[in-house]
């Protein structure tokens, strides 16, 4: 049963890679990149059980923690250069 | 006893990564950004929820449950920002909601896939 | 006044434990240099709340004991709009008819706004695009959503927590 739910987990995470390769805008893609890192917190707690592993719990905390503040690292770089592009493009 | 708490795990668990599926399926097939972050929300919550629940369920009263509860409830707390941090930048950076057009196949905006 | 900072010592001492127990619960291990290192860590841990002005707000305590009454009612919503998602995208035909709501809220404080503007992203269906001054804007994928947030239930229930 641990199977299915991996299994369904793994599908979604290709369907999200997908999705960030195709993503016409760069919000498209980090959205992706997002969907991508939550499901990856739902596998390891299903693999922490499904081997009998409870220390991939902590994995999970840790990755849910880089991965929002990667997101929004990500955003913030991307959000400053649009504005410097915009303030350049005041100046011409 | 433990049998019924069996089943409703794994009902829970089942449902959960249905819903991870569909939200899976919903980002691929929806048009644009701002529709696409709902299906994206649909796999963040509801099924962030099924699956760790089931999951708790299995653990029973341990310090694994008070992790999972900790995990559960930090992508809870965190998947809202990210999800109003990613709409709000892409509304800052100009991008159209296209609220006006209600039927799918009339949307068609340059800002779209053309499949 | 000297409640005024009576309160903030409070508040500073309660988070204090907070992360103390969190420590102690995930290391699982009571070695000196382990304990130093998580009592450096609290420290830091304080001083970067109280620099961003946490300690600085109207006691909340009052809306953390009401919000399990808030999470009950806005798992049954998340429920709910999550099976009309999954309807939708599983719809061949795809009947999405994205609207775009500006509302005002009645949510006077900051902690109500946010609190409301995060159930309206959790729940499926509906995200907020941008929050200011009183008002949020935010975007459903179907025009019976746009319905549910303009008949302003959650506003009212996020309002009833945070002010009274």
């Amino acid at each position: 049963m641990y199977y299915a739910v991996s299994i369904a987990i793994l599908v979604t995470m290709g369907l999200a890679l997908v999705r960030a390769i195709l993503g016409p805008s760069v919000y498209d893609r980090v959205l992706a990149a997002n969907v991508f890192g939550t499901k990856t917190v739902l596998l390891l707690s299903v693999i922490a059980f499904l081997y009998g592993r409870p220390d991939f719990l902590d994995l999970a905390l840790t990755y849910a923690l880089i991965n929002f503040v990667g997101v929004l690292a990500v955003l913030e770089f991307f959000q400053s250069r649009s504005r410097a592009d915009a303030q350049t493009g005041g100046d011409q | 006893m433990e049998l019924t708490l069996d089943i409703l795990s794994w009902i829970l668990m089942t449902t959960g990564g249905l819903f991870v599926l569909i939200g899976g399926i919903g980002a691929l097939r929806l048009p644009n950004i701002y529709t696409r972050m709902h299906a994206a929300s649909l796999t963040d919550t509801m099924a962030s929820i099924l699956v760790l629940t089931g999951i708790m369920l299995q653990a029973g009263f341990s310090l694994a449950t008070i992790k999972l509860m900790a995990i559960l409830v930090f992508l809870l707390l965190t998947g809202p920002t990210a999800s109003y941090a990613i709409a709000n930048a892409a509304l800052l950076s100009g991008m159209r909601p296209d609220a006006a057009e209600t039927s799918p196949d009339k949307a068609k905006t340059p800002t779209e896939p053309s499949a | 006044m000297q409640t005024q900072s009576a309160n903030k010592t409070l508040r500073i001492l309660l988070l204090g434990a907070f992360l103390a127990a969190a420590w102690l619960l995930w290391s699982g291990l009571y070695k000196p240099l382990l304990l130093g290192l998580g009592a450096f860590s609290l420290v830091l841990c304080l001083w970067l709340a109280q620099r961003i002005g946490a300690f600085e707000e109207n006691s909340p305590l009052a809306t953390v004991l009401n919000l399990p009454r808030f999470w009950g009612w806005l798992l049954v919503e998340i429920a709910k709009s999550s099976i009309d998602v999954a309807r939708i995208v599983l719809d061949p035909k795809l009947p999405i008819s994205p609207t775009v709501v500006d509302f005002k809220t009645i949510c006077k404080g900051p902690i109500g706004q946010v609190i409301l503007g995060n159930a309206i992203t959790l729940s499926p269906g509906t995200v907020t695009l941008d929050v200011y001054q009183g008002g949020l804007k935010v975007h459903c994928l179907t025009e019976q959503g746009a319905e549910s947030i303009l008949s302003g239930e959650a506003d009212r229930r996020a309002a009833a927590i945070t002010d009274y």
